[in-house]
């Protein structure tokens, strides 16, 4: 009959609709699920250490300078950038040109600027501090500049260098700093849900052993060296005296310098910076921890602090401001007047009666000086003797 | 809860900021640029300041550079956006002979009859720039695009240099007991920029010669002996007031890995021993506390006064070493503070409009003005281990060969002989007094 072939006709006709409806569901959610695998940061930090002293490591001051420059440029900014550079190259007295770094010869590019924050320097930079900003176990009196107030959507950026060699980094020439607790504090970062992802990025000799112990999640590492081969560095200036960046951080800053904070460049691009013709190190990468496919990852969700605006049509009452209210503590002040203290009293100072010295029982010293002598006499003789002898 | 508020009903004062700068050109060349800002808070969070509680700290080895000048510049209103704080660039400030910063919070009187106290911020920077090493060959300084005093008492008819553009406008003004007169530039003056809308303010000079008054006050510091064992820390203080002698403060805060020996403290002045009014000395701790030495002196009218202390080395534990221990330690400076007589008679109305450079030390006498001076830093070194790799490998190296031949050697030539025992000392001392009293020994 008509009837089940419209039924057919209109079931099929329901199909087609369906089919239809879905596939333009499965686009709305594909171009949802899209954006659920791009980052899903809100904050973004970054932690630049610099850990060699002495005027002839200029070069590790101004790699970390120029990261830190570059990082600032797309974004980021001073209250969440944690700087620490062990020496002071500016306003060193060897500088021949003070407030001053280079990365360039010819003085070209002064990284240092006009608005430079250092939050931890000189003998501050050690591996306690270090593993202390990482972790965030400070004492409670450290300021907030000091402190890595990262929560689990923040990125951070994680830039070390300095010299280093198969499994460990030296702080300062004086102590060291092995890949083992370094894994270690990533995990403790971790566990604490201290952050969302994390780039690690170094730039030393044998800089590839720093990552190889690594076990937590979302972890994204680069070196500028493989184990067994040394990072060199790039140019002396003659005016200045010393090599002004190492070949590896020189690259990559030539490579941040073409990234705004719209460029939709990945991390692939990074890993290709500084090929082995240019740096003479082959420089290594490590992506096994890390869930997203680095193609996807852009270079401003760890560089640059790229936030998300969603704009919103509603208004929200701000509540009115209050009537001041009378002067806390009701009767405000006396009508006597006041006087500026007496900057250099002289008179008081030279009648100052002298302090009273207050006699002191005799202290712990003294009482068991005498008991061991009165012990050792009275050992040798034995109580019951003493008559005999006095 | 009761808030507090920043206009009250009763004084319509509110917050207020002033900004100057004041350009003295010097006799070698040099120019000495002071900015000063202040921030005035209508606020009367009175707390009494106490000097009993008074705290003072020092970091001898502190580096200054654009990382202390930002956060310096973030205090100001408007940062270094607008205003003079615009012309502070650091590549300029630090390539100088000097260079000075600091931040002064304090309660100030408000008004005529100061019952209402008001918080005040100040902040001032000083530099000396050197015009021969910033490159300028030329006996010339300019400085272009609030209120600009340039100090023309050495040059009141143009001798010494010229200034231009001219202006009508002159101020005096006694800073630090000597009265000087200004040229004053206010910016707010829109008559002082003229047609175009900048102020070049330059400064030539003519005269080659001329030397300085001396400051009435200052000090020197420096550690004499030689070798790593012991030393002796001189302070000298110069007092070049022609016919006033006046009493001096002198603080001392000295590391306690330099022990002291107050034993061998001398105060000479004029080559006679000067007596100090008052000493106060508390000793050091070990890893605790440093000494702390403050003296009240007198120091006669065109005299140098010595102090001289003498001091050992103290040996520290190896992990108390710093990273780079054979640079040296150092010690902080050394304060004076003394009430130095003026030559000339100030005016204490503080409501009159002063420029912020010489209400600076507000002092209740008419004949004397505070001032504080700090003397130089020292730089000692202290015994240091060799922390060298190779050092560590021949102690250690020769350790265990002492130790593996020394029990060879013993094991191949020691030889043992009976010996009597001879008495202890107890027991000898004992027979002693019991052959005093006459009875048996044992």
């Amino acid at each position: 009959t008509a009837r089940p072939c419209m039924l057919i006709s209109s079931s099929v006709a329901l199909d087609f609709v369906l089919i239809g409806r879905t596939s333009a569901f499965l686009l709305l959610h594909q171009a949802r699920a899209e954006r659920f695998f791009r980052s899903d940061h809100t904050n973004n930090w970054a932690v630049l250490v610099c850990t060699s002293r002495f005027w002839f490591n200029y070069r590790h001051v101004a790699n970390t300078l120029s990261v830190y420059r570059s990082v600032k440029r797309l974004g980021i900014p001073d209250s969440h950038i944690v700087l620490m550079l062990a020496d002071d190259m500016a306003c060193n007295h060897r500088n021949p040109k003070p407030a001053t770094v280079f990365s360039h010869k010819n003085m070209e590019l002064n990284v240092y600027g006009d608005d430079v924050e250092v939050d931890y320097r000189g003998y501050e930079v050690t591996v306690e501090n270090f593993l202390r900003v990482l972790t965030g176990r400070l004492p409670p009196s450290t300021p907030r500049s000091k402190r890595l107030l990262s929560d689990d959507h923040s990125n951070i950026l994680i830039y070390l260098t300095g010299h280093g060699g198969n499994g460990f980094l030296k702080f300062q020439d004086s102590e060291e700093i092995s890949n083992v607790e370094l894994a270690d504090a990533f995990e403790q970062m971790w566990q604490k849900r201290r952050y969302n992802e994390l780039l690690f990025i170094i730039d030393t000799c044998q800089g590839a052993s720093m990552y190889e112990r690594f076990y937590s999640p979302n972890l994204m590492a680069l070196a500028s060296s493989q184990v067994g081969e040394d990072s060199l560095s790039h140019q002396p200036d003659l005016a200045i005296g010393v090599h002004l960046m190492d070949r590896y951080t020189f690259y990559l800053l030539e490579f941040l310098e073409d990234i705004h904070p719209a460029s939709q460049a990945n991390m692939n691009d990074l890993f290709k910076v500084c090929p082995k013709s240019q740096c003479v190190s082959t420089p290594g990468h490590r992506t096994d921890l890390f869930q997203r496919d680095p193609g996807s990852v852009l270079i401003t969700d760890f560089f640059g602090s790229v936030r998300k605006v969603e704009i919103t049509m509603e208004t929200i009452n701000l509540t009115v401001p209050g009537i001041p209210l009378e002067r806390f503590g009701g009767e405000p002040h006396t009508e006597t007047a006041l006087a500026y203290v007496d900057q250099l009293p002289v008179a008081q100072i030279i009648h100052q009666k002298p302090k009273q010295k207050d006699w002191h029982p005799p202290d712990g010293f003294i009482l068991g000086l005498w008991t061991l002598i009165l012990l050792v006499f009275f050992r040798t003789y034995g109580i019951k003797h003493l008559k005999h002898i006095f | 809860m009761p808030t507090l508020t920043l206009a009250s009903a009763r004084s319509p004062f509110r917050d207020e900021f002033a900004e100057e700068l004041a350009i003295r050109p010097l006799h070698s060349g040099d120019i000495h640029a002071s900015f000063q800002f202040r921030t005035v808070w209508g606020v009367d969070l009175l707390q009494a300041t106490d000097p009993r509680f008074l705290r003072y700290a020092i970091l001898p080895r502190e580096i200054v550079c654009t990382e202390n000048l930002t956060p310096w510049k973030k205090l100001l209103p408007c940062g270094s956006k607008a205003g003079l704080a615009v012309l502070l660039k650091s590549e300029k400030l630090f390539h100088s002979s000097y260079f000075s910063q600091a931040v002064h919070i304090r309660p100030v009187c408000q008004g005529m009859h100061c019952t209402v106290p008001s918080w005040e911020m100040r902040q001032t920077l000083n530099v000396v720039f050197d015009l021969y090493t910033s490159g300028q060959g030329k006996r010339e300084w300019s400085m272009f695009k609030i209120k600009i005093y340039v100090d023309v008492t050495d040059s009141p008819q143009g001798e010494l240099f010229e200034l231009s553009p001219p202006t009508p406008l002159l101020s005096q003004a006694v800073v630090l007991g000597d009265r000087r007169t200004y040229s004053v530039y206010d910016l707010t003056d829109p008559g002082t920029f003229g047609k175009v809308r900048s102020l070049n303010l330059l400064v030539r000079w003519k005269a080659d010669n001329g030397d300085m008054l001396r400051p009435l006050l200052h000090g020197e510091r420096y550690v004499a002996g030689f070798g790593l064992q012991t030393g002796e820390i001189h302070t000298l203080i110069y007092n070049n007031h022609p016919y006033r002698a006046f009493p001096v403060l002198l603080l001392e805060t000295v590391p306690w890995y330099l022990r002291l020996y107050i034993h061998t403290l001398t105060v000479t002045s004029k080559n006679r021993e000067n007596k100090p009014s008052y000493i106060h000395y508390q000793p050091s701790k070990d890893r605790l506390r440093p000494h702390l030495l403050e003296m009240l002196v007198q120091l006669p009218p065109n005299s140098v006064t010595e102090v001289t202390v003498q001091f050992e080395r103290a040996l520290l534990k190896w992990t108390e070493y710093p990273p780079d221990p054979n640079h040296g330690f150092y010690v902080g400076s050394s304060v004076l503070s003394a009430l130095v007589p003026s030559l000339v008679a100030m005016d204490t109305n503080i409501t009159q409009e002063h420029p912020l450079f010489s209400s600076f030390f507000l002092c209740k006498e008419e004949s004397s003005y505070f001032m504080r001076v700090y003397t130089e830093p020292l730089l000692v070194n202290l015994p240091t281990p060799d922390f060298s790799m190779p050092y560590n490998v021949i102690c250690l190296t020769c350790t265990v060969v002492a130790v593996g031949y020394g029990s060879f050697y013993n094991l191949l030539t020691r030889t043992f002989q009976v010996e009597e025992p001879s008495q202890s000392l107890a027991k000898r001392l004992a027979n002693v007094i019991r052959r005093w009293r006459g009875v048996p020994q044992l």
